[in-house]
């Protein structure tokens, strides 16, 4: 059921679309991909990335774990590779450069028959204090995500964000602030950005946090006092920053704290329905994904001759692309959602 | 700019009351004069800046974007102000924000082909939230769910002053309120409220929850007219006509103020006139409501009266420190001459015997009143709620049985709760949507209906579950109107649960008929019988 990638001038046949995603031919792999396939390339951990049942899985040390610690023995022969370090496999030459999306992140860069390819994963452009940054790779054919590829997203400075959740934490004394956040990725990310901006008191956790959160603390990034929600006092709770998965706001489990007030940390923040449509109090633009600009800025510094769109609002970037006169089409890749929504 | 634009950002999504009430004092607590006022004079609908037409906005956004990235960006987000204001180009990098007050007061000079380009330079200089903040300024939608009541209510209990002194103010300030706020802060005495006319803060009774409570005293028994409580204002030789919480509505009822010409203050029940000449139903009165003009249509259809019930200023004689009878008997003899077309009196029944008081209020329903009144005849006319002074003991509310159809998760402490009930009666053998209640039930019943919701879901839409047509609800609710908007062409008014019939098989609920046959006729029916129970 392979189908080369609709590509007459190019020479590219070696980069197909298949069922279970991107298909490298002369590699003999798949990146990404969404069913059980024998040899995996994964950019991240995330779940519509990561899955478990493929028989062999090259990707980066960090989330080589993530998928142990998520799929035990369904995670496959893991194989890790350190950012910068080059594979040969079949007849490609494969390296992960770190996305800066979240910790373990990885670029695929692919180098066959003189040309190369840079599939991003999930990827931005702004300083996270749990990952490493993005680092471009100019390239022949760049694969990109278009999450948030609509120019009404570019995302405020994450620091201006949260110093909203300290303003709201002083109006709000008595209440419970509940924050959604990602479990992989956005749930350290705000706690480093607490962190930063000075707030030192306990952060509370949902149980369902709290395995990656300290996997990240082992592999480095301190997060400070980090109690358990399940297990706190009602009381001390008030006035406290609670993190939890975003299903659990509005959910029973949220009735052991004071008075919540629901926040959500996410780039579909920018949009009021959205945060409207499900009863958020207190929006956080806060996201793992490149903005409109990180997008398009990207593209104009690795300036590639051809533009891949992966997931999300395909249309306005494969338009803004052409309107600057470079080649691109929208990949149709069965399977992928993205964790930024809920 | 930037604090108000982030004020209304956070009320956007503040569903409570008290949260909102937290974000306004904050707002007027922190934020320097004149802003604060202008602030103030925006959320409560008193600062009006229509420079910015739709077509205007949106042909500066076409100068600044590609067609095809504005179409689909539209379209995902849905309302113009707010793609205008996450597209608009660059970040704020244009120079300071512009605080409000100098939009105000620039907008106020600044001539029609001058505004794109001042508009564009404000813009430039204002981040994501402060465009979209000044877009819903500029057009007049802020729709942050604040009335002036609750503006009020917020600077009397920042300010610590009692929220009858700033309603009763209110009248005799402009925006941006320098000297209020001067008063708020003690740097200045309290303004004067003698710019006439002005508004009297209303007096209100509690609702009669036991009747020993009339014990001892001499009451005025009159009927609760089922219309909306207003006070006529005539003083020097101008007229106004003021809502409950002194919203100036003297617009909407021309024909009202028109025909009644007496130098007064009068508190009273705004009424229409059926085509029979009396008091029509509330959905008639509906139908002038919250409009800020009215069509000489409407006029014809619904002409306006007003029903006296008391009498504060007359002739510039301030009478609130009478006792009620003799307001009373000064206000009988004003209508005696002025009464007509557009101002009557309303009047005060006389029982007959010690059960007339319970046998007119269960006849309120059948004459069209909502309830009664009652007011010791010794009360001076004092704003607020006094306990003990004055009790409304309203009529019955109607019942029907109807089946649980939707749930939706409540706000702030009922967020994690399915408290807000859709429910629906029979047509044929399908369940139509007749209301929606999200009280009448104790802490307890909320808990098992909450789970009880959770278990018999059948399908999810956000914060909606739709559940299993199986729970019945008895539902109370005060009158049954005919509605366009809901598909089963009835729409109740006040409904709550009132008991939660856990025993009752859903196929016995209450039919889209018997329902119907409730729906007051236009006119009601002439009062009945009875004359031994009226006097005048």
């Amino acid at each position: 059921m392979q189908q080369p990638v609709k590509n007459k001038s190019g020479p590219f046949d070696w980069l197909a679309v298949t069922e279970a995603g991107l298909y490298c031919r002369p590699g003999g792999f798949h990146v990404d991909p969404s069913r059980p396939v024998p040899k995996a390339l994964i950019t991240h951990g995330h779940g519509d990335h990561a899955r478990p049942g493929h028989a062999a899985v090259l990707t980066t040390p960090a989330t080589g774990a993530i998928m142990r610690a998520r799929f035990g023995a369904e995670a496959g022969a893991i194989e890790p590779v350190r950012y910068g370090e080059e594979r040969r496999i079949g007849e490609v030459r494969v390296r992960f450069v770190p996305a800066g999306h979240i910790l373990g992140s990885a670029q695929i860069v692919l180098e066959h028959a003189g040309r190369r390819v840079v599939v991003s994963g999930d990827y931005k452009r702004r300083r996270d204090p749990t990952c490493a940054p993005f680092e471009p790779v100019p390239c022949d054919v760049f694969i990109t995500e278009a999450t948030f590829a609509l120019p009404v997203f570019r995302h405020p400075p994450a620091e201006a964000e949260i110093a909203r959740l300290l303003e709201s934490l002083r109006l709000f004394p008595e209440r419970a602030h509940l924050v959604g956040v990602y479990a992989l990725g956005k749930c350290q990310r705000v706690i480093a950005l607490l962190r930063e901006a000075g707030y030192d008191r306990p952060i509370y956790l949902h149980g369902a946090l709290r395995a990656l959160t300290e996997f990240y603390v082992a592999e480095g990034v301190p997060l400070g006092a980090l109690p358990d929600a399940t297990r706190a006092a009602k009381d001390a709770m008030k006035g406290a920053v609670v993190l939890a998965p975003p299903a659990a706001i509005g959910e029973r489990w949220s009735r052991r704290l004071p008075d919540p007030l629901a926040a959500l940390a996410s780039g579909w923040m920018r949009v009021r329905q959205r945060a409207k449509q499900h009863g958020i109090e207190l929006p956080l633009v806060i996201s793992d994904h490149a903005d409109w600009d990180e997008l398009t800025a990207t593209i104009t510094e690795l300036k590639p001759g051809e533009v891949w769109v992966t997931h999300g609002r395909e249309e306005a970037l494969v338009h803004w692309c052409r309107s600057q006169g470079i080649a691109a089409r929208a990949l149709m890749l069965a399977g992928r959602a993205d964790e930024d929504g809920t | 700019m930037k604090r108000f634009a982030a004020l209304l950002d956070r009320l956007v999504y503040t569903p409570a009351r008290n949260g909102k009430l937290a974000l306004l004092a904050d707002y007027v607590r922190t934020v320097p004069d004149p802003d604060r006022g202008w602030g103030l004079a925006a959320l409560t609908g008193e600062l009006a800046l229509d420079h910015a037409k739709p077509a205007l906005i949106r042909a500066l956004i076409a100068d600044r974007t590609d067609p095809t990235l504005f179409a689909l960006s539209y379209d995902y987000v849905g309302d113009l102000a707010e793609t205008c204001a996450l597209l608009w180009p660059g970040d704020a990098g244009e120079g300071p924000a512009p605080r409000l007050s100098e939009i105000v007061e620039t907008l106020r000079r600044t001539s029609k082909a001058e505004t794109p380009r001042r508009l564009a330079g404000w813009l430039d200089r204002l981040d994501a939230t402060g465009r979209y903040g000044f877009l819903k300024l500029l057009t007049g939608g802020l729709r942050v769910g604040v009335s002036a009541r609750l503006a009020k209510t917020a600077l009397a209990e920042t300010f610590a002053k009692p929220v009858e002194d700033i309603e009763e103010l209110w009248p005799a300030l402009s925006p941006p309120y320098a000297s209020l706020f001067a008063w708020l802060e003690d740097r200045a005495p309290r303004p004067s409220p003698e710019a006439a006319p002005r508004f009297r803060p209303f007096m209100l009774a509690h609702a009669l929850e036991d009747r020993s409570d009339l014990g001892g005293h001499a009451w005025q028994v009159e009927w609760k007219w089922d219309g909306v409580r207003v006070q006529y204002v005539c003083e020097l030789g101008e007229k106004r006509l003021f809502s409950r919480t002194g919203d100036d509505i003297s617009g909407a009822f021309p024909d009202l103020l028109e025909g009644v010409q007496i130098d007064a203050v009068i508190d009273g029940e705004l009424l229409v006139r059926g085509a029979d000449g009396e008091a029509a139903p509330f959905n008639d009165l509906q139908q002038r409501l919250n409009r800020k003009t009215v069509s000489t249509r409407m006029l014809a259809a619904y002409p306006a009266f007003l029903r006296a019930y008391d009498l504060l200023v007359e002739a510039g004689d301030d009478v609130r420190g009478l006792p009620l009878e003799e307001r009373r008997a000064r206000l009988e003899r004003l209508m005696a001459a002025h009464a007509g077309e557009r101002i009557d009196v309303s009047e005060v029944l006389t029982l007959s015997d010690p059960d007339a008081l319970a046998r007119l209020q269960a006849e309120a329903r059948a004459l069209g009143r909502e309830g009664l009144m009652l007011k010791r005849r010794d009360s001076v006319y004092t704003a607020g709620r006094v306990k003990g002074l004055w009790f409304k003991w309203k009529r019955d509310p109607h019942t029907a049985d109807a089946v649980l159809m939707y749930a939706q998760r409540g706000h702030g402490k009922r967020s994690s709760f399915y408290s807000d009930y859709t429910f629906g009666v029979w047509r044929g053998d399908e369940l139509v949507p007749v209301g929606k209640a999200y009280f009448g039930f104790t802490d307890a019943e909320l808990k098992r209906l909450d789970a009880w919701v959770r278990d018999h879901t059948v399908q999810r839409f956000g914060p909606v579950r739709e559940v299993e047509r199986r729970l019945v609800l008895e539902v109370a609710f005060d009158s049954v109107h005919p509605s366009a908007r809901h598909k089963s062409g009835l729409a109740m008014r006040f409904p709550r649960i009132a008991r939660i019939r856990w025993d009752k098989p859903a196929a016995e609920a209450d039919h889209l008929e018997s329902l119907a046959k409730l729906v007051e006729p236009r006119a009601p029916a002439a009062a009945s019988g009875d004359a031994d129970l009226f006097s005048r």
